[in-house]
């Protein structure tokens, strides 16, 4: 008999194989295991968990559906509040959210609701069930802007109340971050993200691919000449931070986002496509957080040996702790408490070593974490042909300085408030990364939702 | 699917073509760039806006054949499709925002090498709709590689054509013509624009400087999103790192750090010369080309 205390084990790849391929590294329950895990959920009265997740699935009343082996009625408690659920049962960091509130948690092992939800999910994409749609559409005209997680929350739920909504996205594929910054091995492109865009497809919303806002037309013309009432802003937060070092613009030293979106978007780790991407041999991650881990464990799987260079401590590391575990058990190697001060270049311009200093913890700072202070003294050289920023990024300027009254702050995050998403400009919503800088899918989705409530409210009102 | 009303070469190696894109159209302004995706396997390549007919809702645009990609979408023809054409992109020509009073009082030279004549048209025609006539030079290598020479000819003031070898035109580069008309003809400019490959504007700039002449460059680095998201284009321009995408692709010419950009584009040439060889050689490619250093 299986211990109650304990979450049903997940199969995945091994590691020493999946380090050298882009499949998905977790390979999900099958019916057997997750009604097994299932039935570690005691459907508690006041259930904690749900107020751990920002859209407030019902956990209790999906997992009593799995239990009992009815899948598809699971999918559709979870459909009444999420519409992207494959994704977040693969990439929440739940320990911090759902499952780190589970009652169960504090004995023993929170039921695995992430695991859970993913297999529900995949089971409804492999079924072909669809959440289900307005019979008649309202003929109100609303425009999204950005097809990542919030862009299309927000458009699935403003189909499902009946509007007509088009979904602008500056890029050639759908999907933002999903599909340009989180890896292959981590969300699958075409078997879980492409699919779940479908069933948005599928309530009527359309998409347009190639304009970007602000350049290809302005959000100031889409309610004036092409008869949009209301707009959403879900553009994220896509501008990458450098360090400002000197080296840094050797070649050799890409953002997380350039290496990245050659790898995902572009595909360049399959060589029958046309993008290159220079892997590099030795390679130097800067930073500590998801994107990090990916641009790492990508780097590893081109081939690369990979050290990240974190100026904390393993405690600070702001990636899920999966993420941590999964690149540790890959290989991936951690110079912690260690921070560049300056990339050195070779004649060809380019990057031939990093010069890096110890760091210790010092006093809490504003975040509450402790900063790094340099110890003095102890620089040395790591040999490296390939470093990677990864130091977060903000939002990008090109819609606010092109569309009139819409007010940012001093990060240049657009200001919008929480329920409903309204910005200062009549009409215009707003939410996700572009609002709250770099965050999580779940809190860009849970800001489509409440743009959409916004909106709908703002169409009703008029 | 952006459709290809027209596809023309218009030297060896170089081919213009009408893609019907009326967004971009709408929108476009001299000095901006789009992007195309030929294919679903295909790089993001940028290019400049050559012409742009609002009304047909078409932009034109001249590439050259330098690689892999370009080579593959030169067999395009009329009636084909780009798969993705995004844009329009970059920041238009700093003229087309000036008041039209203090512009007509400027005296411009613009100065195009090569394929550069294609981005250099747009401002020039767009300068003579506005009733200002700027001169032109323009250089190639040599005859043959002449291109947009009536076009040209028939929006600006004086246009120069000159080839390296002296085989039509004018004799020799294009700075020996602007120092000719500088000192020798006695011609006064109060600014210049360089548009070609970056080894002319350098030297274009290089000497600019010396004659006190305001000059501003096109740059072409390495692009992939061309919104402001990777940061592949990255440049130093005097103490500020730009993104060529979004913060340009024109910049202060006397500013820009051309040694490092020139560098940087040469960030992939064993990845180029790999996916060359594979287009010419087919998959069989596996290394003994001294270029690439086989398949590891
Ligand atoms: C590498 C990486 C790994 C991550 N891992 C995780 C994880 O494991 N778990 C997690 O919860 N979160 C993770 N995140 C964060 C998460 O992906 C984001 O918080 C989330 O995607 C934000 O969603 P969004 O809809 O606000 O914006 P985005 O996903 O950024 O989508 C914005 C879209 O808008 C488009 N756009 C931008 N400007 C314009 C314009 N002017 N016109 C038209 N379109 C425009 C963009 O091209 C993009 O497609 C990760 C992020 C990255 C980069
Ligand atoms: C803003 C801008 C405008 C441009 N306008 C024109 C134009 O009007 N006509 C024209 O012929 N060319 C133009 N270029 C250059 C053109 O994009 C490159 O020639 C093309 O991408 C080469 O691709 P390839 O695969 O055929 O060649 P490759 O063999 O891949 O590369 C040859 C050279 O082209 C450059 N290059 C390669 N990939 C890219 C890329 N993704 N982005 C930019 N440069 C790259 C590099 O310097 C490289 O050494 C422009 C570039 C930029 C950035
Ligand atoms: S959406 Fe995320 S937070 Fe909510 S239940 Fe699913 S995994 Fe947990
Ligand atoms: S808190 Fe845990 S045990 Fe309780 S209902 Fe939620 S998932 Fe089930
Ligand atoms: S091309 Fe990516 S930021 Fe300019
Ligand atoms: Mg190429």
């Amino acid at each position: 008999m299986a211990d109650v205390l304990k979450k049903v084990p997940v199969r995945e790849q091994e590691p020493k194989v999946r380090a050298a391929n882009f499949e998905e590294v977790c390979l999900g329950y099958n019916q057997e295991e997750a009604m097994e895990e299932a039935s570690r959920c005691i459907n508690c009265k006041n259930a904690k968990c749900i107020s751990g997740c920002p859209v407030a699935i019902d956990i209790p009343g999906f997992i009593k559906e799995v239990k009992e082996g009815n899948i598809e009625e699971a999918y559709k408690v979870i459909g009444k509040s999420s519409a992207l659920p494959a994704i977040c049962g693969r990439v929440c960091p739940q320990e911090s959210q759902c499952e780190g509130k589970c009652i169960r948690g504090i004995k023993g092992e929170p039921v695995s609701i992430g695991k859970l939800e993913r297999f529900v999910a995949d089971y409804a994409l492999e079924h072909d069930i669809n959440p289900e749609g307005p019979e008649t559409t309202n003929g109100h005209k609303v425009a999204v802007i950005g097809s990542g997680p919030s862009g299309l929350t927000c458009a699935g739920d403003l189909a499902k109340m009946g509007y007509e909504v088009t979904v602008f996205e500056a890029l050639h594929e759908l999907g933002g971050v999903l599909v340009y910054g989180i890896p292959e091995f981590r969300l699958p492109k075409q078997k879980v993200v492409a699919k779940e865009i479908e069933k948005v497809k599928e309530l009527g919303v359309k998409f347009e691919t190639n304009v970007v806002i602000g350049k290809s037309t302005t959000i100031d013309q889409l309610i004036e000449e092409e008869g949009f009432e209301a707009v959403f802003i879900g553009s994220g937060a896509g501008l990458p931070m450098f360090m400002g070092i000197p080296g840094e613009n050797a070649n050799g030293v890409f953002s997380a986002n350039e290496y990245l979106t050659r790898s995902n978007l572009m595909k360049a780790f399959d060589d029958s496509y046309d993008t290159p991407i220079a892997g590099g041999k030795k390679v130097a991650v800067v930073g500590g957080g998801n994107v990090a881990m990916d641009a790492a464990r990508t780097a590893l799987r081109l081939g690369a040996e990979v050290h990240i260079v974190y100026r904390r401590s393993e405690a600070e590391l702001p990636a899920r702790v999966e993420e941590v575990h999964h690149a540790k058990e890959e290989g991936v190697i951690f110079d912690l408490l260690t921070n560049p001060k300056e990339i050195f270049v070779d004649d060809s311009g380019n990057v031939k070593g990093m010069k890096v200093i110890k760091m210790e913890l010092g006093e809490p700072d504003a975040s509450g974490r402790r900063r790094p202070v340099e110890v003095p003294g102890s620089e040395y050289e790591i040999e490296v042909d390939t470093v990677i920023m990864s130091l977060g990024t903000s939002p990008n300027p090109l819609i606010s300085s092109t569309t009139k009254g819409l007010e940012t702050n001093r990060w240049k995050c657009i200001v919008a408030d929480e329920e409903f998403g309204k910005t200062s400009k009549e009409g215009v919503y707003a939410g996700g990364d572009a609002v709250t800088g770099a965050a999580t899918v779940i809190l860009a989705m849970g800001a489509g939702k409440a743009g959409a409530r916004g909106i709908d409210a703002y169409l009703k009102n008029r | 699917m952006y459709k290809i009303l027209k596809a023309e070469k218009l030297a060896d190696k170089i081919i213009l073509m009408d893609v019907l894109a009326p967004r971009v159209a709408k929108h476009c302004q001299p000095g901006q760039f789009v992007i195309v995706k030929m294919d679903d396997k295909g790089e993001r390549i940028p290019l400049t806006i050559c012409d742009y007919d609002r009304e047909a809702g078409t932009i034109t645009i001249v590439f050259q054949e330098v690689g892999a990609s370009t080579t593959k979408m030169a067999d395009l023809k009329e009636g084909d499709a780009f798969r993705d054409f995004v844009g329009p992109l970059g920041c238009a020509s700093e003229f087309v925002n000036e008041a039209p009073e203090e512009l007509k009082k400027k005296k411009m030279l613009f100065v195009a090498g090569g394929v550069g004549a294609a981005p250099v048209y747009p401002q020039v025609k767009w300068l003579h709709e506005h009733g200002i006539e700027a001169d032109v030079v323009l250089g190639a290598k040599t005859k043959d590689m002449v291109i947009l020479e009536q076009e040209l000819e028939a929006v600006s003031g004086n246009l120069y054509v000159t080839t390296d070898d002296g085989s039509y035109g004018r004799s020799g580069m294009v700075t020996a013509v602007i120092e000719d008309l500088v000192q020798k003809e006695g011609k006064n400019y109060d600014v210049c624009v360089a548009i070609g490959p970056m080894i002319m504007m350098k030297f274009v700039c290089l000497l600019t400087k010396k004659l006190g002449l305001p000059t501003i460059v096109s740059m072409n680095p390495i692009m992939v999103d061309g919104t402001g998201m990777c940061g592949a284009c990255r440049l130093q321009v005097g103490d500020q790192i730009k993104f060529a995408c979004v913060d340009g692709p024109e910049f202060d010419g006397h500013l820009v750090d051309f040694d490092q950009a020139m560098k940087r584009s040469q960030m992939y040439k064993t990845e180029e010369g790999r996916a060359m060889l594979k287009l010419t050689e087919g998959d069989t490619h596996h290394g003994g080309c001294g270029n690439c250093g086989g398949d590891n």
